[in-house]
């Protein structure tokens, strides 16, 4: 975008910036729910989607018609208000982080200076509506589930800035294009650990299986989402995969080179094919793991983070601050 | 301290293990089939409702009208009549009726037929709009087969 920051007037870029980030989130959310069904299927050695056009492809384009023609049920006593609320005080933020990110040399919104942050900031506003979704329900499942979404996230959050932050100390900057740059190889083979870590924390993050505690279908029916159907329901999904491709394209940024990939003619814009492989890679690993492990108890998921990553990430920091001074 | 470690790593090799187990998986061949399109045979142990066999020798049943199975059927769901006829030696079989709501698949009656006349059938398509559907008459089922 850098070009026509010279060329076109800021408002140009402004409206670019928002039609692709809005048909990314669409886009995504399309492609993400057919490929995890699909997956799915495949895992457990069935076909999946396969009715409603060529091998199911259209079956995400039902859904949402289905999904848009629901009735928006209220439960008598829920709070109104905030029950209406919380599903765009999910879905609305998810736009922003894509602004930042850096999908190839040229296509990227904004570089902010402090990216990084940035994403992160807006990241947790997630936890926030999960929170007020489960309190407006007036549901017990809801409200257990609001509750282990955000013990879980604030937990999860600390290994995960730590791991970044590891990267941050060896770059020096926050700028997401400035780490893309400073890497002559991929951070993934000088900070193996903190990839890892970040890896968990990913998982954890987007609320998804095995650290699926929130919406835990065998005890707290939907958790949050009990209480949401239709247009409500759809947004929080789009919320959720949104967020998974935003973790993900943080690690494809912070670990796997961002845009770097064998050169392709005109590569300053082609460098996003690289760039949307490696994400869609990772997030093919979440649907992986998330048909291969059993849902964690909860006090085993707080081990995890609070005996495990967290003592692991600072050592990793401690590691890293130490090289980076010598 | 060991413990810590070594419940680290070999915690980690079993999500590795579980990792390959479902990879495994996904690139195995699809062993569900597309039902209404596709189907697959029916099994020799599958349980249908019961059927007059029809022997291949006479080109008709075995069935002697001794109504063992109407007697023995826990359910009451068979219903069978004959009559006796000129110049025929024993019984001859004119009503055989199958209430298929109330039958359990217990076998009894094709464990008692003292002339194994009686056959599980591997009809599994059996929807139905009204309770008189499954009222069968297996004369003639038994007479329309080929």
């Amino acid at each position: 975008m850098q070009t026509l920051n010279s060329y076109a007037p800021e408002i140009i870029r402004i409206v670019i910036a928002v039609v692709g980030a809005t048909v990314l989130v669409f886009g995504n959310a399309l492609v993400m729910g057919y490929m995890e069904r699909k997956l799915a299927g495949h895992f457990q050695r069935r076909t999946g989607p396969m009715e409603v056009g060529f091998h199911g492809i259209l079956q995400l384009v039902i859904d949402g018609i289905k999904l848009m023609s629901k009735q928006l049920v209220i439960p008598a006593k829920a709070d109104k208000p905030l029950y209406m609320l919380a599903p765009i005080v999910s879905f609305g933020p998810v736009f922003l982080p894509l602004l930042v990110i850096p999908f190839s040399d040229r296509i990227q919104a904004f570089d902010l200076d402090v990216g990084l942050l940035f994403i992160l900031a807006i990241a947790a506003i997630n936890v926030l509506a999960i929170l007020v979704a489960g309190w407006a329900s007036n549901n017990k499942y809801s409200m257990f589930g609001a509750f282990r979404a955000v013990a879980q996230n604030v937990a999860y959050e600390i290994p995960m800035l730590l791991s970044l932050l590891a990267i941050v100390f060896m770059t020096n900057t926050f700028s997401l294009r400035g780490i893309v740059e400073a890497q002559n190889v991929w951070f993934i083979v000088l900070q193996p650990v903190a990839f890892l870590i970040y890896l968990v924390c990913m998982v954890a993050e987007t609320n998804r299986a095995p650290f699926d505690l929130p919406e835990a279908e065998s005890e707290l029916t939907a958790g949050f989402l009990t209480e949401y159907g239709g247009m409500g329901f759809s947004l929080f999904m789009m919320a959720e995969y949104t967020n998974m491709f935003i973790v993900c394209s943080i690690a494809t940024v912070f670990f796997l080179g961002g845009t770097s990939g064998i050169p392709l003619p005109y590569f300053e814009y082609t460098g996003i094919i690289w760039f949307l492989l490696k994400v869609y890679l990772l997030m093919f690993f979440l649907v992986w793991i998330r048909w291969t492990y059993p849902r964690t108890r909860f006090d085993q998921l707080m081990n995890l983070c609070w005996k495990y990553l967290l003592p692991f990430s600072l050592v990793n920091l401690l590691i890293t601050a130490v090289v980076v001074k010598l | 301290m060991k413990a810590y470690f070594s419940e680290l790593f070999t915690g980690a090799w079993s999500l590795i293990l579980g990792l390959k187990v479902t990879l495994k998986a996904l690139f195995s061949p699809v062993v569900t089939v597309q039902y209404p399109r596709q189907k697959i045979d029916v099994t020799p142990n599958y349980r249908g409702h019961i059927d007059l066999i029809k022997d291949p020798e006479t080109g008709t049943h075995r069935c002697i009208t001794c109504g063992m199975c109407m007697r023995d059927c826990p359910s009451d769901c068979i219903y069978l009549e004959g009559e006796k006829r000129e110049g025929v030696k024993g019984k001859v079989l004119t009503l055989y009726t199958l209430d298929y709501t109330k039958c359990s698949h217990c076998g009894a009656c094709v464990e008692v037929c003292p002339t194994q006349a009686l056959e599980y059938c591997d009809d599994y398509e059996v929807a139905g709009f009204a309770r008189e559907d499954f009222h069968y008459d297996l004369l003639k089922r038994v007479e329309e087969r080929e």
